[in-house]
């Protein structure tokens, strides 16, 4: 096939893309041309409609597996595994925004636009081996973050929050484009397949610019995952965004960056396991050991979750570790699990909160329990399953990621991660102490009982308690997603 | 093996359960209906599970009552339940002494009285399914499960200092398990290793043979967990305050059920699992629990505090369980199961009997009370049998689970038994000063001069401790027989396990020693 055509047909293949950014383009327009509280109302809505649309051409893609585009694309099950999950939580937070992004001011045109653009970003870097189309998509991704980051702009907090995820974000994607081109240096090839193939011929390979290139990607993606040591940006950046921005990127950046690092390594890399392991294996450690100590002592509910956020990148790296292709369903559905209990826990902070003032302080959730206990037994119900409790969806997902590392022997490994899930059992457990043990503190906060919250609990419990109780149906799908790299 | 059509553990499950969720509708201001309504569901229960003590078969050799589904197949897991007379007679304790906790909370819980009862309901469906769960991931999702009611019962109903209490109480148990968790996992891999199925369920994995190194970090790992709960001295020290903060009902489950999940950890799990590391564990166990026995029976004798008196008496009881399991022999193993049952009634009516007093005084330390006997004559004979059962007086249940275990302690090792019998002098020697403290001499303060004696609903609460006390006292054959079996079959089972893991050591170890000495003599 000559590179330069580009057969038309194979456009149908990427509809979910494509309507997403047609979606947006029509947002932009919608949002430049009308203003008011309407327009906003209704382009909350289109949004919902259009991820809905997108949805379902993803869902239609479930089971294909091919390249595209000269093997610039790829369609497989596990980009649509990734796919469906983005635009679920696109779907999640959009519904929240029609409540919130109206409540403060930010719920125009672009809001949406952003946030679809976000995730189309996050669809490209995940459905391609290829390193140029997974740097595109990762930029796109974080572009329309950066500006969604400082959307408050009266909030001094937002904007630094912005500023600093766009300094910083604009330093990590520096280091992962090095990296790959030092491994294009040393290798002279940017596709990860294609790089598998290379290495199976050249074993054994070494070469000090491929290294340090190795090198250089775990610092880009580990930036966009929040592990420690990159992981400075996130309390700040988390809790100065807008917060149903923090459920967003919480949630959706870090699956997909989860998604481009699982694939580039687990194809091309895992000749070279024994270099990588054990670098992750640190920072595994670091990574659960800090967020959950740092988290500890947080008095902000919102940046705790933050720092919690950081913990359970540590849990999932916990299974990378073992760089067992097969079981790398369980960090898929451990990132499953992760999106719903994090944006339902998001909700309710959402739900507390007053214009303009990020309520999240861990005092207005004294009294919760007598004052709203629908309220409190959802937060109850995220807190546990972000805590590992049984039959929920988060003990599931843990259960699943450890038991990885223990198949693998890594049984210090799955002990560090076990004793850290206890620590961390604390910081959630003082949140259910404040809302069922204490009084309330000073003149109680208005709770916004905006249904939109309460159909997005309701959703994110259900699939909480479906995940947790019948793990069957969900693990199945996650074990598809991977059999790409078997 | 056989499988019952009617899945009568399955109800037992999850009919407090149901319970609970139409519960969750009830209007709140109604609270007559929600306790009405919680009496009726756990007397429902009780007679529910009655059938069980009857219909149980006492010469089979394997688990009753087996209910098996698939849960997750590809992974092994299964919903697999079933008894067998240990946990039998334990899940019998169990709805008994619920009926009893809601009976005693009537007037006790004035606050959140629906959330109170939704909570112990849920916590009921979380025992039954720990002790009847034979699979071990459906075991320990039950096993957490108990934790998040009892966290809530201590912290939201507890006295004063409830919230240290609570998470104390929370943090212990989560590090002991997770750690669990990874022995569980480090099992099921190992045994796939082995032989090529993944399965979780108990009754499989007792067929794995482990080398004895793994052996010991993984029945370290469950030793620790069920430890914790026990507890075991020096891991004890959660259970002081979880006692004393927690409301009366709070602190009769606990003491009743909720400790018992730790030993019955040991009998079901920890030593037919890995039962040479358990054997080999002997001498370390027994003196713990023999430190147990002593140092909790003159800790408590220092107590100021009725409550703290009675969680510390409890750490000595549980040291004769543990000292009684791990003699390895059939008095021992039947004597500390017995005591197991004995020490949820006797401390249990502890707990109640405390709670009855607290009701009237607000005070439990011991220095507000005194003479109030002659005030109130009938709560006095209450206390006094309910008190002789707990130093163990011959006719009362604690005289048979107390000397069997002596006796099985004194059948393996005589120094452990010497020592542990000097509980038993301690034992009387606190409570009956703590009783002739509280209820003998003058009336000294002004406000016990019209304390009002006990009423109906105390009484009856009392009346079916005391039965119970005094039928396992005079007539024990009635719950040995139903456990007999069961004991000497697993007697055998660890005992015919551990020496065929004496003679894999030795083969393995003898042929390195002699290919060592072949090595060297190469070498020369």
């Amino acid at each position: 096939m000559d590179a330069s055509i580009i057969p038309a047909c194979e456009f149908r293949w990427i509809m979910p893309e494509i309507m997403l950014t047609g979606w947006a383009l029509l947002l932009l327009i919608i949002g430049g041309s009308t203003k008011g509280p309407v327009a906003s109302k209704s382009s909350g809505v289109l949004c919902v409609v259009g991820s809905i649309f997108s949805l379902y051409f993803t869902l239609n893609l479930w089971g294909t597996n091919l390249d595209v585009f000269n093997q610039l694309y790829t369609i497989d099950s596990y980009g649509t595994f990734f796919k469906a999950l983005f635009l679920c939580i696109l779907i999640l937070v959009s519904i929240v925004s029609l409540r919130y992004a109206d409540r403060e001011g930010i719920g125009s045109g672009e809001y949406y636009a952003l946030l679809m653009f976000g995730v189309l970003g996050m669809m490209v870097m995940t459905s391609s081996h290829h390193f140029i189309t997974i740097f595109i998509g990762l930029e796109v991704m974080s572009l329309s973050i950066y500006v969604l980051c400082g959307l408050l702009r009266g909030n001094v907090t937002s904007v630094e929050a912005s500023l600093k995820y766009f300094l910083l974000g604009a330093f990590a994607t520096a280091f992962l484009l090095y990296g790959m081109a030092m491994i294009y240096g040393s290798t002279g090839i940017l596709d990860v397949v294609e790089l598998k193939k290379y290495f199976l011929l050249k074993q054994p390979f070494s070469a000090t610019m491929f290294v340090i290139g190795l090198g250089f990607l775990i610092v880009g993606f580990g930036f966009k995952i929040a592990s420690v040591p990159f992981h400075m940006w996130t309390p700040d950046v988390y809790q100065g965004a807008p917060t149903s921005i923090t459920a967003y990127m919480a949630t959706g950046v870090k699956a997909a960056a989860f998604g481009a690092l699982i694939r580039v390594f687990f194809t091309a890399f895992i000749p070279f396991q024994f270099m990588w392991s054990e670098i992750i294996w640190v920072l595994a450690v670091f990574t659960m050991c800090v967020g959950n100590i740092t988290a500890l002592v947080q008095h902000d509910v919102k940046r705790m979750l933050a720092y919690s956020s950081i913990a359970h990148a540590g849990y999932i790296l916990v299974a990378f570790v073992t760089a067992d292709r097969a079981l790398a369903s369980s960090m898929l559905y451990y990132l499953m699990a992760y999106s719903f209990m994090n944006i339902g826990a998001f909700t309710v902070v959402i739900a507390l909160e007053k214009k303009g003032d990020n309520n999240s302080e861990i005092d207005s959730f004294a009294g919760l329990g007598v004052r709203h206990p629908f309220y409190a037994l959802c937060m109850s119900i995220f807190l546990l399953s972000l805590a590992g409790v049984p039959p929920l969806a988060g003990f599931m997902g843990k259960f699943y990621v450890f038991s990885t590392a223990v198949k693998a022997e890594y049984y210090w490994l799955a002990v560090i991660g076990f004793l850290n899930s206890a620590v961390a059992a604390y910081y959630y457990l003082r949140v259910m102490m404040y809302m069922y043990f204490k009084e309330t503190i000073g003149e109680p906060g208005t709770v916004d009982r905006a249904p939109q919250y309460g159909l997005v609990m309701v959703i994110c419990i259900w699939a909480l308690l479906h995940m947790g109780i019948f793990p069957k149906t969900f693990l199945t799908i996650a074990q598809k997603a991977v059999g790409i790299f078997s | 093996m056989t499988v019952m059509s009617v899945p009568i553990l399955s109800f037992l499950i999850y009919f407090p359960l149901l319970g609970a969720v139409i519960l969750l509708f009830a209007n709140r201001r109604n609270s007559l209906f929600i306790k009405v309504f919680t009496l009726v569901i756990s007397l429902v229960e009780l007679a529910a599970s009655i059938p069980l003590f009857f219909k149980f078969d006492d010469a089979a050799k394997t688990m009753q009552f087996v209910e098996k589904a698939d849960w997750f197949p590809e992974w092994g897991i299964s919903y697999l339940l079933g008894i067998d007379g240990i946990s039998l007679l334990l899940v019998l304790l169990t709805t008994f002494l619920t009926v009893i906790c809601v009976l005693c909370s009537w007037k006790a819980i004035e606050e959140r009285v629906k959330e109170y009862y939704i909570t112990f309901l849920f916590l009921e469906t979380a025992m039954i399914g720990t002790l009847c769960a034979l699979d071990l991931v459906l075991f320990y999702v039950f096993w957490e499960l108990m934790l998040i009611p009892m966290y809530l019962l201590i912290g939201v109903w507890g006295g004063p200092r409830r919230i240290y209490a609570a998470i104390k109480f929370f943090l212990f148990t989560m590090a002991g398990s997770v750690l669990m968790l990874v022995a569980i996992l480090t099992l099921y891999f190992y045994y796939y290793n082995a032989t090529g199925i993944y399965t979780f369920s108990v009754l499989e994995l007792y067929k794995a043979s482990i080398p004895i190194v793994k052996q010991y970090w993984l029945f370290g790992a469950f030793a620790l967990s069920f430890a914790i709960k026990v507890p075991m001295f020096p891991v004890h020290t959660w259970l002081p305050d979880a006692h004393t903060e927690a409301p009366t009902a709070g602190s009769v489950i606990l003491a009743g059920v909720l400790l018992k999940m730790g030993t019955y950890g040991f009998i079901r799990f920890a030593i037919p699992l890995f039962p040479a590391a358990a054997i080999d564990a002997v001498p370390l166990m027994s003196v713990l629990a023999v430190i147990g026995i002593i140092y909790g029976a003159i800790v408590s004798m220092m107590q100021p505090d009725l409550k703290r008196l009675i969680a510390f008496s409890s750490v000595s009881h549980l040291g004769y369980v543990m000292l009684g399991i791990f003699a390895f022999n059939m008095q021992g193993v039947q004597g500390g199961i017995y005591q197991m049952l004995n020490h949820g009634i006797s401390t249990g009516g502890l707990f109640l009997i405390v709670g009855m007093i607290y009701e009237r005084r607000h005070t439990r330390m011991i220095s507000d009370f005194g003479g109030i006997a002659k005030v109130m004559p009938i709560f006095a004979v209450f206390f006094m049998i309910i008190t002789l059962s707990s130093i163990a007086l011959p006719g009362t249940n604690g005289f048979v689970g107390e000397f069997l275990i002596l006796l099985g302690a004194f059948k393996s090792n005589v120094v452990y038994g010497t020592l542990a019998t000097t509980g038993v002098v301690l034992g009387a020697v606190y409570m009956l000063w703590m009783f002739q403290r509280v209820m003998f001499g003058v009336v000294t303060k002004e406000e016990n001069k019209n304390l009002k004696d006990l009423g109906g609903r105390e009484i009856l609460i009392l009346v079916s401790m005391v039965f119970f006390i005094v039928l396992m006292g005079v007539y024990p054959k009635m719950f040995f027989k139903k456990m007999d079996t069961t004991v000497v079959e697993y007697l055998a089972f660890v005992k015919s396990k551990s020496a065929q893991y004496r003679v894999l050591e030795q083969n393995t170890v003898a042929p390195r020693v002699a290919k060592e000495e072949a090595n060297t003599n190469l070498t020369r």
